[in-house]
């Protein structure tokens, strides 16, 4: 609080921070258990009293995730974040598999299937859900065992798939469902059992952890068997090479508890920008489907993604549009896309509540879109 | 006031960006990705991945934001097709020309008016002056790097909105001199030269990729179609040229030269050197940066880049401009003939094919 006085105070605005679905706010539990872990010399893999204490951490992490999201111990495999635990899952359990990816799927799922390997893909309805009788009818050709990649909850939309019906159908048709969970784990209470996948992915910083952590999680008794993408020194069953990293394994797990124990409906406070932002002309989309309460992806019609972004960022608030790429560049979204949308694709914006926001974050959001809806900065030069 | 300054990388505009700075304008960056980085991107050339990061550096540095924009549709639609098609017709166009019109001056420059700017600079070498009667474009002090000539379809609306701070400098040492000053890591950089886009040899793959029907060997004729050499590929050759025409260079003892290509028949048709020059020629898609004169206009222009300007009369007529050459001359189809009076650009057409010209 005081660093954001002090900063009022030399007469610049603090950012507004909008984007939680690129990377949430450091949880204050979850800097509290990296710190702590930080302070650790010991390699978990250590057979000395050192490594044995940073041995401890990493099973603490491990057995509260495990039973936070309802598998056993040994079936939740750290990664390096919620990519590697995708691709890892494609490529480790997937093998022989024909793959059925959802359209509306990351690009760290839509390009995560091995070289060669046979994909097709799944298309979604004009709300961003997945279309059930498209599903069935894919599973029911029988050339071979399907391997369905399915989001829970989008990054752009916020949109959730009918996981139970999904669950059922790959059931039915001896089908593995991997469930893309980065958005959803930590924003909504998660069972990978009840959910009737067969593995599950999710990321520390989508939570409000660390960067640089995330967990592949296995349905069924435990360890699962799964090729590693990189064999290293054997670690975590030999399913990830690498020496794992504690601090941001330690901040994972504090920032999934954290959380779940004091979960917030941010949907009220997203459904008021959503009715202020369609008052000066925006669309909703995917409004028609249930959704994180977080997120809101507005398009302005006729006006082009990057220079909504640009505008919001110079008036200090930060949003994004569609995943960006390393080099920063606006690209169209394929999600908004492949709902049909057409040329509003290039014309929408994600905004995405964190844990923290506050009610004037939002205000401050409503204003400044407000004024570029209005095209102010037109009218000054004309 | 805000200002865009469109980055490309390099020590020129990123001087002026820091000079605005300096000025307290509140400066916003924007650089255009105009390719994929990760394609083979020739060195010394503007935009490839290395571009974008130097940019983004100086704005770090500097402490201003800077933005990448996604123009590589664009650009291939706009530029490179274009230019590619233009050979294909037996042109030679100026890419340059294009990507200024288009991507620089009408897209950035509309995105910059959206985000509220009140104006948008970039590191060209040419002078804006505010006239009597308005906004004014002349060539630079420097003229060794003067880049009016590609400059000449800037509209008058456009130039408005325009800031071109370079146009003062003495030379580029005393630019590079600036971005020491300044500290910019870009202070030593290679200028960029030659055609951005074209990542190695020469713009001739590029184009033969784009126009497979075009590339391989086919016939020299002269004027009244008789075959007289073989070439390896009409995308070799521009009205105006003598080189690569092996023997048949001289025929009855008159230097030839390039006078047309036909991309489809793959023929290259030469004539004599001395009957290829014309007293007229006829433009198109003129920008005037006048209110064009109907009784026509005593001027100079210049139809390539790297050229002395020669005395003409222009008329503007339906269709364009007829330009009457005080001396006969050889342009180039697919060239700019642009209109000066002094260092000022009055106005300016890109050259008809010999087909097109009107007659006078």
């Amino acid at each position: 609080m005081n660093k954001k006085t002090d900063a009022w105070a030399k007469g610049f605005s603090q950012p507004v921070y909008l984007d939680a679905n690129a990377t949430e706010p450091l949880r204050p539990l979850a800097r509290a258990a990296m710190l702590e872990a930080a302070e650790l010399t010991g390699n978990p893999s250590s057979v000395h009293q050192a490594g044995r204490r940073a041995r401890a951490v990493l099973e603490d992490a491990r057995n509260t995730l495990a039973q936070r999201m309802g598998v056993a111990p040994l079936n939740c495999v750290f990664t390096s974040g919620g990519t590697e635990a995708n691709v890892l899952a494609m490529h480790g359990l997937g093998q022989g598999r024909r793959f059925l990816v959802g359209r509306t799927e990351h690009d760290a799922v839509r390009k995560g299937a091995p070289d060669g390997a046979d994909v097709a893909w799944l298309e979604v309805d004009a709300s961003g859900q997945i279309r059930l009788d498209l599903l069935e009818a894919a599973l029911q050709t029988h050339e071979s065992p399907a391997f369905v990649c399915l989001m829970l909850a989008n990054n752009e939309t916020g949109v959730l798939h009918p996981m139970a019906e999904v669950a059922r159908l790959c059931r039915q048709h001896g089908a593995h469902l991997h469930v893309d969970a980065v958005q959803a784990a930590g924003r909504m209470a998660l069972n990978v059992e009840e959910l009737g996948a067969d593995s599950l992915a999710c990321s520390g910083h989508k939570m409000g952890g660390p960067k640089g952590a995330g967990a592949l999680l296995l349905r069924g008794p435990a360890p699962r068997p799964l090729v590693p993408l990189f064999d290293g020194g054997g670690q975590e069953q030999g399913r990830r090479g690498g020496t794992p990293p504690l601090p941001a394994i330690a901040g994972l797990a504090a920032a999934l508890c954290d959380a779940l124990d004091t979960p917030r409906d941010l949907a009220p406070l997203r459904n008021r920008l959503e009715q202020a932002a369609q008052a000066v002309g925006a669309v909703v989309c995917g409004a028609g489907a249930p959704r994180l309460g977080n997120t809101a992806s507005l398009a302005l019609p006729g006006r082009r993604a990057q220079g909504q972004l640009m505008r919001l960022d110079l008036d200090g608030i930060c949003v994004s549009a569609g995943s960006a790429c390393s080099s920063g560049k606006v690209a169209f979204s394929h999600v908004l896309d492949a709902m049909g949308l057409g040329d509003l694709a290039g014309q929408a914006i994600r905004v995405s509540l964190p844990w923290s926001v506050e009610e004037a974050d939002v205000e401050r959001f409503m204003q400044s879109y407000a004024r570029m809806a209005a095209g102010a900065g037109l009218a000054m030069v004309e | 006031m805000r200002i865009l300054v469109a980055m490309s990388g390099g020590v020129d505009s990123s001087v002026v960006a820091a000079r605005l700075l300096e000025e307290g304008h509140e400066v916003v960056g924007a650089t255009l990705q105009l390719y994929d980085s990760r394609g083979a991107a020739k060195k010394g050339a503007c935009c490839a991945g290395q571009d974008i990061r130097d940019a983004r550096a100086v704005a770090d540095r500097l402490g201003f934001p800077h933005y990448v924009i996604d123009a590589e549709r664009r650009f291939r639609d706009s530029v490179i097709e274009r230019f590619a098609d233009a050979y294909a017709a037996g042109e030679t166009p100026v890419p340059c020309v294009a990507c200024n019109q288009g991507v620089k001056f009408t897209d950035l420059l509309e995105l910059a008016k959206e985000i509220g700017a009140d104006a948008m600079a970039t590191g060209h070498y040419v002078r804006r002056v505010e006239g009597p009667l308005g906004v004014e474009l002349h060539r630079p002090v420097d003229e060794a790097r003067d880049q009016s000539w590609f400059l000449f379809a800037t509209t008058r609306d456009q130039l408005e909105f325009l800031r071109f701070p370079l146009g003062d400098m003495p030379d580029k040492a005393a630019v590079r001199q600036e971005a020491e000053r300044f500290g910019l890591i870009v202070a030593g950089k290679p200028d960029s030269q030659d055609l951005c886009f074209v990542s190695d040899g020469s713009y001739v793959d590029l184009v033969e990729r784009m126009h497979p029907e075009m590339a391989g060997p086919g016939e020299i004729v002269d004027q009244s179609g008789h075959v007289v050499g073989q070439h390896e590929g009409v995308m070799r050759f521009t009205v105006g040229q003598s080189k690569r025409l092996g023997n048949a260079a001289r025929l009855q003892g008159e230097r030839q030269m390039v006078v047309g290509v036909e991309p489809g028949r793959k023929r290259v048709i030469i004539g004599p050197r001395a009957n290829a020059f014309v007293n007229s020629l006829s433009v198109r898609d003129v920008n005037w940066l006048v209110d064009a004169p109907p009784e026509g206009l005593v001027c100079r222009v210049q139809m390539r880049a790297r050229e002395e300007p020669r005395a003409a009369r222009v008329l503007p007529t339906a269709e364009g401009a007829t330009i009457l050459l005080d001396e006969p001359a050889m342009p180039a189809p697919g060239q700019a003939c642009v209109f000066y009076q002094g260092s000022r650009i009055l106005g300016g057409g890109f050259i008809r094919r010999a087909e097109e010209q009107v007659a006078v």
